[in-house]
């Protein structure tokens, strides 16, 4: 390792690199509420964010900081919450709010055991499903789950990019293993990685339509106070942004709020793909999970065993166009999960059944581990 | 007499409210207020929540925002700390401020963040149907207390005043001129202030309570309404079921976005952090 | 010179016959005919504006002597 490559070496936590990824995106405005294990991320932002011409406020509750987050998006400022299980059931109704109004925001959910108080302090991943359903009516949502501590840099970073792309709110979901490691990394500069930020309107205020149905279903935004006045509500609404009724345009905006993600699928999604060429029993896992599921990969290897891996870093839009052929070249997909097989599912349908699923649970705030999963590697292969 | 039009979306009229409603009253003070000020209309952001009052900022063609319910503060939190210079004026109404959105009111009185409440206070949910609300008076029918609400009140100035809010002024439709004053003072106000307006719901909570027209209802509350220094006159007794109305609370105290831009400086200055 | 009276203008496509004009009005100018208000006694009126403050629906509107001129 050259010297100067050296200083740059760090060792420090997900949460620490979610704070850090947050700033690199040009995060100008935090709110959160105190909440395991999640607060580490408030914290650093508190110390940070008001040396860096950027703003951050502890709410009085986790329905608030997604609140204020939406409002500080709408001023312009690239906003940010993070939370755990309770906080994100509490804030769904908002999170709602910005998919319907089309406001810009990362939410982090660094995932503990539940349902309700669960696990404080024990990782899981039982809020996959509720990222995607969390909040009531068909809605538009993107997720990404990290693996490691630099890749939570890096998915911080893109979170804010999808979200002010696509005008959606992006869930950053991460788990307590994540948030809570230490590890070494070199966190990329600045020339390393793309900054995204919304586009604003090529016309004048006087032609401007707030919620215009473009081709890419994604309409440029303004902000408060830049000349352009306009009508945000969570109603539904016609390209002007005021309330409708009109069953036209109501069907238009759910129809072009869900396509903006369909449409741009492709993009969006992103896995990880590990000797799949030649595998014969598959693995799909993700965030901390996937850290044994390599380790057990590569153990089953040495034994001659044909294991490949995909690791989607994006779980919503859910990537079927990769999953699918695994349930052709795979008589098995193994799915490891902290959960009860939430994934494990989307899995099941997307393989079309050709494989036969295998689903590794725990729901105990234990991590899953590899010999677990290299276990269950050496059943199916017999 | 006065030029409204240059404040309203006049394409979005006529105004959703019922015949005798006195959220229109309250509107066309606000825009006298912000007339005398002189404000331009990109300069405001107006947000409410949900309910009859918070349909407002659809009808002004300033940078609007219509929340969910309850939660117009939190929004308005946002956008005044991300962009100090705005003028944020938050619109919302007793069920909405006082019940759902109760903590978002006390904490941002305590903040002393710098937003102007408009709060109607017609004492019933409206909009969904008249059920009780936090002000509907003891003993009031409700379409959710149809024997009577057995629940007190809260006294929505009082809580904004206990909470640490700089301004707080309570007035009512009737004395509309007043009104214009209170919220006037209100918007300049660097600091939490706070508008409680009494007016009139004729058709979910008048009718119900057999209280007559809306102008029977208009001509109570100019009955009912005494000045503060008419109440200090007064003994409890004779102030039940009187509206106090008058600038209960005018301090002035550190408002959150410039004590933030304070410590923000300091920082900067600061060399060899952490 | 005699007194040019003020002029009050009800936009009835806007009006929901509350009656507060009509009621508030400190002169009864104004009187409700059917659902709606006219003006009854204009000459009457001192364009204190009362009726336009509490008309909550934007309907009604007073336009005194010295505006009239102007427009």
């Amino acid at each position: 390792m050259q010297s100067n490559q050296k200083d740059k070496v760090q060792v420090i936590t997900g949460n620490e690199a979610c704070a850090e990824g947050a700033l690199a995106a040009g995060l100008k405005f935090f709110a959160g509420y105190p909440i395991t294990p999640s607060s580490e991320i408030a914290e650093i932002l508190s110390l940070r964010l008001p040396r860096v011409d950027g703003r951050f406020i502890q709410m009085e509750d986790e329905i608030a900081a997604m609140g204020a987050i939406i409002g500080a998006s709408l001023a312009g400022a690239k906003a940010m919450t993070a939370t755990s299980g309770p906080g994100f059931s509490l804030k769904q109704e908002n999170i709602g709010y910005a998919a319907m109004a089309e406001v810009p925001c990362v939410v982090v959910n660094v995932q503990r055991g539940g349902p309700s108080t669960g696990l404080p302090t024990l990782p899981a991943q039982g809020d996959v499903m509720q990222s995607r359903w969390g909040t009531h009516g068909d809605h538009p949502i993107i997720a990404l789950a990290p693996h490691s501590v630099r890749e939570t840099f890096e998915l911080t970073i893109r979170a804010f990019n999808l979200s002010e792309m696509y005008r959606t709110p992006v869930i950053l979901l991460m788990d307590e293993v994540i948030g809570h490691v230490n590890e070494k990394v070199i966190l990329p500069g600045p020339d390393e990685y793309e900054i995204i930020q919304r586009k604003k309107p090529d016309v004048p205020p006087e032609e401007f339509l707030p919620y215009k149905h473009t081709e890419s279903c994604v309409p440029p935004m303004v902000s408060f106070g830049e000349g352009y006045r306009y009508h945000v509500t969570g109603l539904c609404h016609d390209e002007t942004g005021f309330p409708t009724n009109d069953p036209v345009e109501i069907d238009r905006l759910l129809r072009r709020l869900n396509g903006k993600i369909e449409v741009h699928r492709d993009e969006i999604i992103d896995v990880k793909e590990d000797f799949l060429d030649d595998a014969k029993i598959g693995i799909f896992a993700y965030g901390s999970t996937a850290r044994s599921a390599r380790r057990a990969m590569l153990l089953a290897r040495e034994k001659g065993i044909k294991v490949g891996m995909l690791r989607p870093t994006v779980l919503w839009p859910f990537p079927e166009k990769f999953v699918r052929p695994m349930g052709e070249t795979c008589s098995h997909v193994i799915v490891p999960e902290m959960n009860l097989g939430q994934m494990a599912h989307e899995v099941e349908w997307a393989t079309c059944r050709n494989a036969e699923v295998v689903k590794i649970n725990r729901v105990d705030g234990e991590p899953i581990s590899p010999q677990q999963i290299l276990d269950k590697i050496l059943e199916v292969a017999s | 007499m006065f030029e409204y039009a240059k404040y309203l979306r006049l394409n979005k009229f006529p105004l959703i409210w019922c015949a005798g409603c006195g959220d229109g009253i309250v509107l066309k003070a606000m825009l006298r207020a912000i007339d005398k000020i002189g404000l331009s209309n990109d300069e405001i952001t107006m947000v409410s929540g949900i309910g009859c009052s918070s349909r407002l900022p659809g009808y002004v063609d300033f940078n609007t925002l219509h929340t969910t319910h309850g939660r117009a503060i939190a929004f308005a939190t946002g956008v005044k700390i991300a962009k100090p210079e705005m003028t944020v004026i938050v619109v919302t109404g007793d069920g909405d401020a006082t019940a759902i959105g109760g903590n978002h009111y006390i904490h941002a009185a305590r903040r002393n963040l710098d937003l102007t409440v408009i709060l109607f206070n017609n004492n019933i949910y409206g909009m969904t149907g008249g059920q009780v609300s936090p002000t509907t008076p003891v003993g009031k029918k409700a379409s959710t207390s149809p024997y009577g609400n057995l629940e007190p009140s809260f006294n929505i100035s009082g809580l904004a005043q206990a909470a640490g809010a700089s301004f707080v002024a309570r007035g009512t439709v009737h004395g509309a001129h007043m009104l214009e004053k209170f919220i006037e003072k209100a918007i300049r106000k660097k600091g939490f202030s706070v508008v409680e307006v009494i007016t009139p719901c004729p058709t979910a909570y008048g009718r119900r309570n057999r209280m007559g027209t809306a102008v029977n209802m208009i001509q109570d509350l100019k009955e009912n309404a005494v000045t503060l220094k008419k109440a200090a006159k007064m003994s409890p007794e004779e102030l039940e079921g009187k509206v106090v109305t008058g600038v209960l609370v005018d301090i002035d105290k550190p408002e959150y976005t410039e004590e933030y831009a304070k410590l923000s400086e300091q920082l900067k200055n600061k060399v060899g952090v952490d | 010179m005699p007194k040019k009276n003020p002029v009050i203008e009800i936009k009835m496509e806007w009006c929901k016959g509350c009656a507060f004009c009509v009621e508030f009005c400190p002169k009864e100018v104004l009187q409700m005919k059917g659902i709606y208000p006219v003006v009854a006694k204009i000459e009457d009126c001192t364009a204190c504006g009362l009726c336009e403050v509490l008309c909550p629906d934007f309907a009604i509107e007073v336009i005194a002597e010295d505006e009239a001129v102007k427009k």
